[in-house]
C-alpha cells in the first residue's frame, strides 16, 4: 500500500501545474517571434495581454505549495522539491516576461520593414523552447544527467546572440540610420538570450532536487 | 573520530562513543552493532519507527537496563573515554552524571521544594541554605522558577504538564549532571508546553550534552544538532542505519531508509 496517499497526489498536482505553466511559456515564446517576425502588432498586443495568465498561473501554484508546507511538512526529498519547484516558478515567469518584452519590441517596430530577413533569432527561440522542454522533461523524471546536457546547450545560444550582436553592429557601422531599428532586434535577442538562462537555472534546481547539492553550470558570459 | 560544524565551532564526538554494541534481552537481540560517537555540548536526536531499540540504547547509557532481569551488553559506551560498563564504575555515580527525562512528568507526590532537593539530599547535601540555593538555580535553569517561586511548598501534582516536566528537569539539574537523556519528554505536553521544553533545551545545550528520543520529526529537526536513525533488522534487532547534522538528515539523507521514513513512507 502507498502511504502518504493524499500528498503524493498534491505533489503530482502541482508537478502536472509546472507543465502546463511551462507550455505557456513555451507558447508565449514561440508567438512574441512569429510577431516579431511578421510584424503582427494585434499578436503581439494579445500576447502582452496574456502574460497575466501565465503571473495567475504561478500565484495558483505558490499557493499549493505554500499549503502543502504548512499543512504537511515535507522533509528531505519532498521538501527539496517543493522548495525548488518555488524558485522554477520565478524562473519561468521571467521566461514569460520576456515574451512579453518582445512583444512590446514588435509594438515599438510597428510595420517598419525589418532590416534583414529574420533567420538566426527564430533559431535563438527554438533552440531555447527546445531547452525549456527537456528541461520539463527532466524535471518530470527527475533526471540530473538531461538538466546538466540542457545547461550545456546554452552554449548555442550564447553562440547565436554573438553571432546576431555582431551582425547587426556591422549594420549600423555601415549607416548609422539602421541604428534604432537593429538596436530593436538586439533587444528582442537579447531576451532571447536571457530566457535561455533562466533555463538553466531551472536545471540547476532540478539537479539540487536529485542530488541535494547546489551547483552552478550555468554561469553565462553576459 | 567523527568532526562536526555545529553552531559555527567544531565539536567533536567524543563525549560518548558507543562501539560495536549489542544488547540482548534474554535471547532477543534489541541492537546490533551501533557505533555511534555522541559530541558534548549539543542535542542529539534519536529517531526510528517503534521498537528499533531507541528507549533501550538511552536506557544503556545510564545503566538502567542493569535492573531487567536476562539482559546482556556486548561492546562498550564510553562516556569521556571510560566504559560505563566496567566494574568499577559506581551506577550510582554513574546515573548522577547521567540523569533521564520520561515520556510522562513523573513527579514525586511530595512539595515542590522537596522534589528539588531529594536528589542532592541523597548524594550528601544536607544544609538548609545549600539546598534552597541548589533549589532556587535549578528551577531557574528549568525556566520554572519565576512560575513557582511563591508556592515552593504546594505539592508537585498541582502543576501543570507542561510544568511538572520542567520540574522533572529541574530535579535532573540539581545533581549537576553533564548528560541529560530524554525519551519522549513532550508526547504528553500540549505545544506550547513543547515549545517551552525545546526553548529550555536550547539553552541547556550551551553546557548539557543532551540526547532525545522522538516520535516527531518535525521536533528532531527544531531541536537537534545532530541525529540518529535506528531501524529494524529482519530478525527486529535495531541497528543504526544512518548518522549526521540534523540539517543533512532532513534535507538530504544519504540512505534510502531514511529519506523514507523522515517523508514518511513508511515506519
Ligand atoms: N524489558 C524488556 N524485556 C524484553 N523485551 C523488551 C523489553 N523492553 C523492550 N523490549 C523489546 O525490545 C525492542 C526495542 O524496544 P524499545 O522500547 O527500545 O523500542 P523503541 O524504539 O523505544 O520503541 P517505541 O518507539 O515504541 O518507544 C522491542 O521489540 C521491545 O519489545
Ligand atoms: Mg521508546
Amino acid at each position: 500500500m502507498e502511504i502518504r496517499t493524499d500528498f503524493n497526489r498534491r505533489l503530482r498536482e502541482i508537478q502536472d501545474d509546472i507543465l502546463i505553466m511551462g507550455s505557456m511559456v513555451e507558447t508565449a515564446i514561440i508567438t512574441s517571434i512569429k510577431a516579431l517576425k511578421e510584424r503582427d502588432i494585434d499578436m503581439a498586443q494579445q500576447l502582452i495581454n496574456d502574460d497575466a495568465l501565465i503571473n495567475r498561473k504561478r500565484f495558483e501554484i505558490e499557493e499549493k505549495c505554500i499549503k502543502l508546507i504548512a499543512t504537511q511538512q515535507p522533509l528531505a526529498g519532498d521538501l527539496r522539491t517543493i522548495i525548488s519547484v518555488l524558485n522554477i516558478l520565478t524562473e519561468l515567469e521571467r521566461v514569460g516576461d520576456y515574451a512579453a518584452g518582445i512583444s512590446k519590441i514588435v509594438l515599438m517596430i510597428g510595420n517598419e520593414e525589418h532590416l534583414k530577413p529574420l533567420i538566426d533569432i527564430p533559431r535563438m527561440a527554438d533552440k531555447t523552447t527546445l531547452m525549456l522542454r527537456e528541461s520539463l522533461d527532466a524535471f518530470i523524471k527527475q533526471d540530473a544527467d538531461k538538466a546538466r546536457a540542457v545547461i550545456a546547450e546554452d552554449d548555442d545560444v550564447d553562440n547565436l546572440y554573438d553571432q546576431v550582436f555582431r551582425e547587426l553592429l556591422t549594420f549600423m557601422i555601415e549607416d548609422p540610420r539602421t541604428i534604432t531599428r537593429a538596436t530593436r532586434l538586439i533587444w528582442a535577442a537579447h531576451n532571447l538570450e536571457r530566457s535561455a538562462d533562466r533555463v538553466t537555472n531551472i536545471c540547476e534546481r532540478i539537479i539540487y532536487i536529485v542530488t541535494g547539492k547546489m551547483e552552478e553550470l550555468g554561469a553565462s558570459n553576459y | 573520530m567523527t568532526e562536526y560544524n555545529l553552531n559555527g565551532q567544531t565539536c567533536r564526538g567524543d563525549k560518548i562513543k558507543a562501539k560495536n554494541l549489542n544488547f540482548y534481552y534474554g535471547s532477543f537481540q534489541a541492537l546490533r552493532d551501533i557505533n555511534l560517537d555522541i559530541p558534548g555540548c549539543a542535542i542529539t536526536a534519536i529517531i526510528g519507527p517503534s521498537g528499533c531499540g531507541k528507549s533501550s540504547f538511552l536506557r544503556l547509557l545510564n545503566r538502567m537496563n542493569d535492573l531487567i532481569y536476562g539482559s546482556r551488553i556486548e561492546g562498550t559506551i564510553e562516556l569521556d573515554g571510560k566504559n560505563i560498563f566496567d566494574k568499577e564504575v559506581d551506577v550510582v555515580d554513574l546515573r548522577k552524571n547521567v540523569g533521564m527525562v520520561f515520556q510522562k512528568p513523573n513527579p514525586f507526590p511530595i512539595s515542590i521544594f522537596d522534589n528539588i532537593a531529594f536528589g542532592p539530599k541523597q548524594h550528601g547535601k544536607k544544609s538548609k541554605i545549600e539546598l534552597e540555593e541548589i533549589v532556587e538555580n535549578s528551577l531557574k535553569k528549568a525556566a520554572l522558577w519565576d512560575e513557582v517561586k511563591d508556592k515552593l511548598g504546594q505539592s508537585a501534582l498541582a502543576l501543570s504538564g507542561g510544568q511538572q516536566q520542567r520540574l522533572c528537569i529541574a530535579r535532573v539539574l540539581s545533581v549537576e549532571p553533564q548528560v541529560i537523556l530524554m525519551d519522549e519528554p513532550c508526547s504528553a505536553l500540549d505545544p506550547m508546553a513543547t515549545l517551552k521544553i525545546e526553548d529550555l533545551m536550547r539553552t541547556l545545550a550551551k553546557n548539557y550534552t543532551i540526547i532525545i528520543v522522538t516520535h516527531n520529526m518535525q521536533q528532531a529537526a527544531r531541536v537537534s544538532d545532530t541525529t540518529a536513525f535506528f531501524m529494524m533488522e529482519p530478525d527486529r534487532a535495531g541497528s543504526l542505519v544512518e548518522y549526521g547534522l540534523t540539517s543533512e538528515i532532513f534535507t538530504n539523507p544519504k540512505d534510502k531508509r531514511t529519506e523514507d521514513y523522515i517523508t514518511g513512507r513508511f515506519g
